[in-house]
């Protein structure tokens, strides 16, 4: 197992966001968290990623407990990361975003040429010296996906990589992770298009109020009857 | 949007696979980052400008008597305060407000140190060394507490002029002979004084740096050195990092920066250039007061960054100059006069420019230069 949470909690208030959650990815695969708006999705990925402490519990990744380990250090040790809400540098250029992103790891030559290679596969050739902020907004989320994926992590935590995007991109998105995942790059995916969950995901979690609420593969999540009560039903808008 | 590019959608395995990492001359390397993202100027019209504005200054002392290219020599001094506040606040996002703080101690310090142990045998030059080296520390010590407990935003600004102006209450009642240390009175608000000025250890006699034409040049050469540095620092991993933090700090830090480490760095290394201004000052004047950290001493090098434009260092020591030239020049009116002038550049800049005058103008003029569409 890649990343393991141990008896996780975290409360905001009176809401719970996180109630013992018992969690683990395997290396290698792919896979996906959904549930209704507030399950508490994007607070496990903060959780996992040190951005909020845990009120009790522990997390695991690579076999090494990093619950007390701050964020910087989680991802140095192979993380990476797109948030749901977007997280670039707005004012600086496309080429200095990747080059922040990809600095610590890679220089010189190799940096160039995985900066090439993410614009590339980005679709942001020519759009280099721009200033990121002025793309459009899929741009801007491939943009940040890209960042995420340059860095060459061990595990991808992709918060709704594919929100706001058409039908034909999103598939695009499912592909290119797919062909990440073949390079072996086990990643956790936030997702509420139930389409693109069964085009990638190997695995499925599904969260309600805090809570794991139903585990196992797409076709067993698709015919878990209680699912399709809280999520398919709450999202068919 | 165009999502992913056709051809880059299969990912190469090169993407994942790091190939064998290539050694490049070091030298080579740190050259190469005088241009760069995080600095204005490049190309050959920059560098041309550049050295013919670095020739002027250094045959202008054979147009003009000792005595003014003395006064001049001051107007350099305060260079690298001004560029030490840029970093920390234009590039690394976090406004201090008490960079005189460093400026004073190291200034004091110089004085304590000179006036125990004299100047023979060079010693002023490792006084200049451990007085910086104090305000460095100082700078540690103070943003271990800042950027480590989280003092974010505006309380960085309130913090640190909390501490110049604690700093300069407490020298302000140091007038009684009780307060000295060795041979060094502190001496209250009339300040400290008879300290030598710098020397530079030579065969048959040190050279005495007075308020000259020797000073001038070593003043001259300093702050080329600081600035070119700068530029290539700003221009390395480390500068790309401060910029990424002061632009979003959440995202640097999930990007695998230790931002708190980061921005102390940046923040000791703004300390110790506030110290070095703090030393040559005192050795330039053989004197310092506590005045020279009071509210308005340290409201001004907020204002000269401002006017130049904080996000470039060169926009920075050019706004600094000529706010300094015209400081000087209006105090010869009243210096009341000068800081209410200074007040009004800086509403206006802040209006008008907020992005600094001097930055502005010149990217108004590299963007005239290069209509083709090139950043100069
Ligand atoms: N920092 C916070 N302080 C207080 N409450 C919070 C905080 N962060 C999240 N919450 C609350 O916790 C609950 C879970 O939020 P979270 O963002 O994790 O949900 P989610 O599953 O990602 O939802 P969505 O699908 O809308 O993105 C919500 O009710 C939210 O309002
Ligand atoms: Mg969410």
């Amino acid at each position: 197992m890649i990343l393991q949470t141990k008896g996780l909690c975290k409360r905001f208030g009176g809401v719970h966001v996180a109630r013992n959650i018992d969690f683990g990815i395997e290396a290698g695969e792919i896979h996906c968290l959904i549930g209704p708006n507030g399950a508490g999705k994007s607070s496990l990925f903060r959780l996992i990623l040190g951005a909020h402490r845990p009120d009790s519990g522990s997390i695991l990744f690579r076999g090494e407990d990093v619950t007390g380990l701050p964020s910087f250090a989680r991802i140095r040790k192979g993380m990476s990361v797109k948030f749901q809400v977007p997280g670039i540098f707005k004012d600086l250029s496309v080429r200095q975003n990747l080059v922040i992103s990809f600095q610590h790891h890679l220089h010189g030559h190799d940096l160039e040429a995985t900066i090439q290679r993410v614009l590339a596969f980005a679709g942001l050739e020519g759009l280099e010296e721009q200033a990121a902020g002025t793309l459009s907004h899929g741009r801007q989320q491939w943009l940040e996906i890209g960042m995420a994926v340059g860095v060459e992590p061990q595990l991808l935590l992709l918060d709704e990589p594919t929100a706001g995007m058409s039908p034909e991109e999103t598939r695009q998105t499912g592909e290119m992770l797919r062909a990440l995942n073949a390079q072996g790059v086990t990643i956790l995916a936030v997702e509420h298009d139930m389409s693109f969950v069964q085009q990638i995901a190997d695995r499925v979690t599904v969260l309600h109020f805090g809570e794991i609420f139903a585990q196992g593969s797409v076709a067993e999540i698709i015919s878990h009857p209680g699912v399709a009560d809280i999520y398919l039903g709450a999202t068919d808008d | 949007m165009t999502g992913p590019g056709n051809s880059g959608l299969s990912v190469g395995p090169s993407l994942i696979d790091a190939t064998p990492k290539r050694q490049r001359n070091t030298l080579a390397l740190w050259l190469s980052r005088l241009e760069g993202p995080q600095t204005i100027g490049r190309g050959r019209g920059f560098w041309i400008t550049f050295v013919l504005a670095v020739l002027a200054a250094a045959i202008y002392p054979m147009f003009v008597d000792g005595w003014t290219v003395g006064n001049t020599a001051y107007f350099l001094v305060w260079t690298f305060m001004a560029m030490g506040l840029g970093v920390i606040w234009g590039y690394a996002g976090s406004l201090s407000f008490g960079q005189t703080a460093f400026f004073g101690l190291a200034g004091y310090g110089y004085g304590v140190l000179t006036l125990n142990f004299g100047a023979a045998y060079g010693f002023t030059l490792l006084a200049l060394v451990l007085a910086v080296g104090l305000a460095a520390l100082l700078a540690v010590v103070l943003g271990y507490f800042m950027f480590y407990g989280r003092v974010q935003g505006v309380f960085i600004g309130i913090v640190t002029l909390s501490v110049t102006l604690v700093f300069q209450a407490f020298m302000a009642q140091t007038a009684g002979p009780e307060w000295a240390i060795g041979a060094a009175r502190l001496n209250g608000f009339n300040g400290m004084s008879g300290m030598p000025p710098l020397t530079i250890p030579w065969p048959g006699g040190d050279v005495l740096l007075y308020a000259d034409i020797a000073l001038y040049y070593v003043l001259l050469g300093l702050m080329l050195l600081v600035y070119l540095g700068l530029r290539m620092l700003l221009n390395a991993p480390f500068g790309n990092v401060l910029v990424a933090i002061r632009e979003n700090p959440e995202r640097a830090e999930m990007l695998g920066y230790d931002v708190r480490r980061y921005q102390l760095l940046g923040f000791v290394l703004g300390g110790a250039l506030a110290g070095l201004s703090g030393v040559l000052y005192t050795a330039w004047g053989q004197y310092i007061t506590p005045s020279s950290m009071s509210i308005t001493a340290a409201a001004l090098p907020v204002i000269w960054v401002a006017f130049g434009g904080r996000k470039d260092v060169t926009a920075t020591l050019i706004g600094t100059l000529v706010m300094i030239f015209l400081y000087q020049w209006l105090t010869i009116y009243g210096s009341q006069y000068a800081i209410v002038v200074m007040g009004v550049i800086l509403v206006l800049t802040v209006l008008f420019a907020p992005e600094g005058i001097v930055l502005s103008l010149m990217r108004w003029i590299s963007a005239r230069l290069k209509p083709a569409g090139g950043r100069a």
